[in-house]
């Protein structure tokens, strides 16, 4: 059953046809295929998946009454904090490390009986646009074996879209969710900040970061949407409203009478011919479906790169400062005499991997005096700018729009050496958390020149969380008519039965 | 060359700045739920927030706001409408995140004053001390330094860390400087701290026991030349863990600065510890070499901006002025100004208040504290609040002396039975048999039988040599055991010798 | 064009206490001119009398009430430690002084 999407096996455990236990064997035994490939996960968790399936199909013979994923296999990003489970952040630094306590997504993950298979890897602490920085190994894009799945949330993306889960939890700091999700096919959302809570996610930049949802569908990512938000108590930037209706949204998919604004900043130069044609053709599409197209003129988004790549280092050389090797985690460099400081000093030399180290010493350096007003005071600023524009353009337009990256899939080490040309990766994606508003990718369609993913990204404001869904379905219905099936059906077997 | 304070006093004027850390006594930490309680079994009070585990989260106490904001409106200072927490990032492992939230360019209240009263030769003075800023942060947790000779960090082979206390909120006082208290600069700075102490307690936002920690005072001292404009190079002074080591340390240090500036040295800007035993201070971590904190607004809190409608609600609340306080017992109890002071600088102001409550009189309930209680207090070198007197012993030890069923005299025997852990006054008296005589019969059978056994002796007193009765009436007592009112024994011992009794 | 020094560099390894080899050092420095160039972009605006952001969100007073909650237990708390002692995290010697 595994290319069912999440909502048909819900159905399918509803009505008896298949059982959860069942149904995670399967998945179990697709990784078990596969991932020696793809490389999609850092810990595969059988028995305890299996306990948690069957104490759903227990509950299910009982006639208790279940949430609509109960007993549904779904993939955890290791950014996440799962009690008594290995949790590493992608970092050598953490290896070992079972947390004493779980993260508030996954209890509501366990809250709503969804089975969770294990951890996927990531780029060490969310910091990285391949996956390629994790310090296990990167993993590899079931589209093409020889290219990376994006990242920071590489992993869960890849096993979303190699069919070894049908959803999967990610998170998105400046565009680590919707990134991966377009260069491997699938449907990646970043809640707006503050709609999932972050008591459990291991921080990289604190005012950017979001867990999020992906899916091969847009209604099965509503799904798995409405499971892990809400307002948290044990996080004080968490906001109190309720869960938009985003379920709903995306079983209606109408765009009739909307306007849908174009950022004239993203699009043009930098990006791939097939990115822009499968993105013009998405935006030919909505308006055959009733939407109107505008442009709208956002000129500080030249400058969101810049400013995010002082804002997530300065936070991240807060954050990461915990990493020391007194409580918790890696520690090296005990010997004879050595003090606590230099124990200190090597563990963090030896746990951190290049890219962490590198935003380390930029954050360090930003907020450093007599540096901060000029580097991260200014982009403080920037960022205000950023939140006006996308203001003013959400008076002209109900969502906005643009290609999710501006490339497809890169090969494994293509960008591993130019940290710049990676950085450019997220140029698209950046604006939104930025903002903190909500933004999702879903496939477009494959570029020509190289018969890879092709993403469409959509932003709302914030809280507005059901616009992505309503707009992301019509243009979803409307593509997997034109193409005979959902995207994902086009990618390659992989060796296993599909 | 060792200078006198007169030396330096003669050529120097003393520059002030006080920083004091208050321990709050919420029932939780400043940012997660854990307990507070002091004394606790090592690391059964923490959780992922205080031990910062990875993915934790802070979330800020709202009774430590609202202890905050009271001490603000109590120090006279402006409640800031928005303030923020900031991060204070440097790494040290009783410090588990490596960064204090605490607050930066934004604290909660600003712009305050404390006004303080010392006895100086010329009599009473007011001095107005400033304050900059009150500011919220957390503590952090303790260290033991295993293996060294001291159990000081310095020569330890390694240490221990317990995060019971890391987390537990702490509010910053922290004044502007303080210039033209010249010589008086030691007891300045004594009466601020005791000022601010009364204050808090008045607040009951704090426990304030400075030997426990709950309140700590940092003093920073420069010197400049008499007349000169010019800002001395100060340094600062940890570890003062009393009101008496307050005055020394600050006396010290303009000592240990003056003579550093008489050979033409320079005073280096760094930290230094107060040793109780000597009275000096030892060289700590060096200021120049401090570091960068790198501040930046905690982006996991959200700002702070209490209604002005709360505030004021809050401001209803304070409790009397601690300096009006004092100013109303004075008046009530008819106390001289030097009767006053020395009850402010023993310390025993409250005590006393408390044992009138209970319905002593106020000059006998004074001289029970100032007088028996605090000379057995000093012989034993224990604080007078340490002993375990209570004002209600001692306003039953009044109440039984006014009934006349004790003297003076057996009264401090009574005092001294429940210091020793006795019971209560009452008990006291039970166990130890305590009876003043006030059967005038029995008197006179003691006083004949004396005279009887000392025959010359009365015939002396008979002949007028009065003072000679003296002998006679200590027999008499030793007679009695030392129940006997030493007054009444006079008076019937001269009457019956034929002496006047006067 | 900016640049930092592997010297100053260092002091900035110093200060986040990463122990970075030589060829780290003197890597990182030559990279992190492109990089400062990229991220300087933010003083090409105009910026004065424009607020910063530090939280997206127009949140404001949250707090949670003075209530004890369970604590983890000791062995809960402890069970991440590379080192205990007596119940409490057992660390190397500490050469500096607390603040």
């Amino acid at each position: 059953m595994i290319n069912k999407t999440a909502a048909e096996m819900s159905s399918a455990l509803a009505s008896g046809e298949v059982t959860s236990v069942a149904l995670t064997k399967q998945h179990l035994e697709r990784i078990a295929d596969v991932d020696k490939k793809v490389k999609a996960f850092l810990h595969v968790d059988s028995e305890s998946a299996l306990a948690q399936a069957a104490s759903v199909d227990a509950d299910r013979a009982a006639g208790k009454a279940l949430g609509p994923l109960a007993g549904v296999p779904l993939a955890l990003k290791d950014v996440l904090a799962q009690e008594g489970v290995p949790t590493t952040a992608g970092s050598k630094i953490l290896q070992g490390w079972k947390p004493p306590y779980d993260s508030t997504v996954v209890a509501k993950l366990k809250s709503a009986g969804v089975v969770i298979l294990g951890k996927t890897n990531m780029d060490e602490f969310a910091m990285g646009s391949s996956t390629e920085n994790s310090g296990y190994g990167p993993t590899f894009n079931p589209w093409d074996l020889t290219r990376t799945p994006g990242g920071s949330s590489g992993g869960s993306a890849a096993a979303v879209s190699a069919f070894e889960a049908p959803i999967a939890i990610g998170s998105d700091t400046g565009g680590s969710i919707r990134q991966p999700a377009a260069l491997t096919g699938i449907v990646g959302v970043r809640p707006t900040y503050g709609a999932v809570s972050r008591y459990g996610l291991i921080a990289y930049s604190s005012s950017l970061d979001q867990a999020g949802p992906f899916g091969r569908t847009v209604l099965d990512t509503a799904m798995l949407h409405e499971i892990i938000a809400g307002h948290d108590p044990k996080d004080a930037t968490s906001l109190n409203v309720p869960v938009p209706a985003v379920v709903a949204a995306a079983k209606s998919g109408d765009v009739k009478g909307l306007k849908i604004g174009v950022i004239k900043q993203l699009q043009g130069k930098g990006y791939q011919a097939g990115v822009l044609a499968r993105f013009n053709e998405s935006l030919e599409i909505l308006s055959s479906l009733g939407a109107e197209i505008v442009e709208v003129d956002c000129p500080s988004f030249e400058y969101a790169l810049a400013a995010y790549y002082l804002i997530a280092p300065s936070e991240c050389s807060s954050n990461l400062a915990r990493f020391d090797a007194m409580r918790y985690g890696l520690r090296t460099g005990e010997v004879d005499g050595a003090s606590a400081e230099s124990v200190m000093n090597s563990t963090r030399e030896a746990g951190f991997g290049r890219e962490v180290k590198r935003r380390i010493i930029l954050g360090t350096y930003a907020l450093s005096s007599g540096y901060y007003d000029a580097y991260y005071g200014s982009a403080q600023k920037i960022r205000t700018l950023i939140i006006e524009d996308y203001k003013k353009a959400f008076t002209q337009a109900d969502v906005l729009v643009s290609p999710t990256s501006p490339i497809t899939a890169f090969k494994i080490g293509e960008k591993s050496e130019d940290p710049i040309a990676m950085y450019l990766a997220d140029v698209a994606t950046i604006p939104v958390n930025l903002a903190g508003i909500c933004g999702m990718s879903l496939p477009a369609g494959l570029a020509d020149e190289d018969n890879l993913p092709v993403g469409f990204q959509i932003m709302a404001p914030a809280m507005q969380d059901q616009r992505l869904y309503n707009v992301g379905a019509a243009l979803e219905a409307a593509l997997v008519l034109k193409w005979g099936g959902h995207l994902i059906s086009k990618a390659p077997a992989l060796g296993g039965a599909k | 060359m060792a200078l006198s304070y007169d030396d330096v006093i003669a050529k120097y004027e003393p520059v002030l700045g006080l920083e004091v850390h208050v321990e709050l006594n919420t029932e939780s930490k400043m940012f997660c739920s854990c307990s507070t309680t002091f004394g606790g079994e090592p690391n059964t009070q923490t959780c992922p927030v205080c031990l910062a585990l990875p993915g934790a989260l802070p979330v800020v106490n709202a009774k430590a706001i609202e202890s905050s904001i009271l001490i603000g409106l109590a120090l006279n200072c402006q409640i800031a409408p928005y303030s923020r927490f900031s991060r204070k990032n440097y790494f040290y492992p009783d410090m588990p995140k490596n960064f204090q939230i605490s607050q930066y360019d934004e604290p909660i209240c600003f712009d305050g004053f404390v006004d303080v009263e010392i006895q100086t030769d010329e009599g009473p003075k007011q001095f107005r001390i400033e304050i900059e800023r009150v500011h919220m942060e957390e503590d952090t947790g303790k260290s033991l330094h295993v293996g060294g000779a001291t159990g000081r960090i310095h020569g330890a082979e390694y240490s221990l860390l317990d995060y019971n206390r890391a987390g537990i909120p702490l509010v910053e006082i922290v004044t502007k400087i303080v210039p033209g208290t010249g010589k008086y600069a030691p007891e300045v700075a004594k009466a601020y701290v005791a000022e601010l102490r009364d204050i808090l307690r008045g607040l009951k936002v704090s426990d304030v026991k400075m030997e426990q920690g709950s309140l700590r005072c940092d003093a920073n001292v420069s010197l400049r030349l008499i007349g000169s404009d010019v800002l001395g190079t100060r340094s600062e002074t940890k570890n003062v863990n009393s009101l008496r080591s307050v005055e020394r340390a600050i006396r010290g240090e303009m000592i240990r600065h003056a003579e550093l500036l008489n050979e033409g040295k320079k005073v280096k800007q760094e930290t230094r510890h107060f040793q109780e035993d000597t009275g000096l201070t030892r060289s700590g971590r060096s200021k120049e070499q401090a570091e960068d904190y790198r501040y930046f607004p905690e982006p996991d809190l959200v700002p702070v901006a209490p209604a002005a409608t709360w505030i004021e609600e809050l401001r209803a609340q304070l409790p009397e002025r601690p300096s009006l306080h004092r100013k109303r017992l004075k008046e009530q109890w008819a106390v001289p100004d030097k009767e006053m002071a020395a009850m402010i600088n023993a310390d025993v102001l409250d005590i006393v208040e408390q044992t009138v409550l209970l319905g002593a009189d106020p000059t006998k309930a004074r001289t029970w504290w100032l007088g028996e209680i605090s000379r057995l207090a000093n012989e034993k070198d224990i604080a007078i609040a340490d002993l375990s007197i209570t004002p209600k012993d001692v306003a039953e030890i009044v109440a039984l002396v006014a009934a006349g069923e004790l003297t003076d005299k057996l009264a401090r025997q009574v005092v001294e039975g429940v210091i020793a852990g006795e019971g209560t006054p009452a008990e006291v008296v039970a166990k130890r048999g305590i009876k003043v005589v006030n059967d005038d019969g029995a008197l006179m059978a003691a006083i004949e039988k004396v005279c009887a056994e000392q025959a010359e002796t009365a015939d002396k007193v008979r002949n007028g040599h009065v003072p000679a009765a003296g002998a006679l009436i200590g027999a008499v007592m030793k007679e009695t055991k030392g129940q006997a009112d030493a007054a009444r024994v006079r008076e019937l011992l001269l009457g019956h010798l034929g002496q006047a009794t006067n | 064009m900016s640049s930092l020094s592997r010297d100053e560099v260092a002091k900035l390894a110093a200060l986040a206490r990463i122990e970075m080899s030589e060829e780290e050092l003197v890597g990182l420095a030559s990279q992190f001119g492109s990089i400062l160039d990229a991220v300087a972009r933010v003083q090409e605006l105009n910026l004065d009398g424009v607020k910063a952001t530090s939280h997206p969100q127009p949140l404001e007073n949250i707090f949670r009430e003075d209530v004890v909650l369970p604590s983890l237990t000791p062995d809960q708390a402890l069970s991440g430690a590379p080192a205990q002692e007596e119940q409490r995290f057992r660390v190397p010697q500490i050469l500096g002084e607390a603040e």
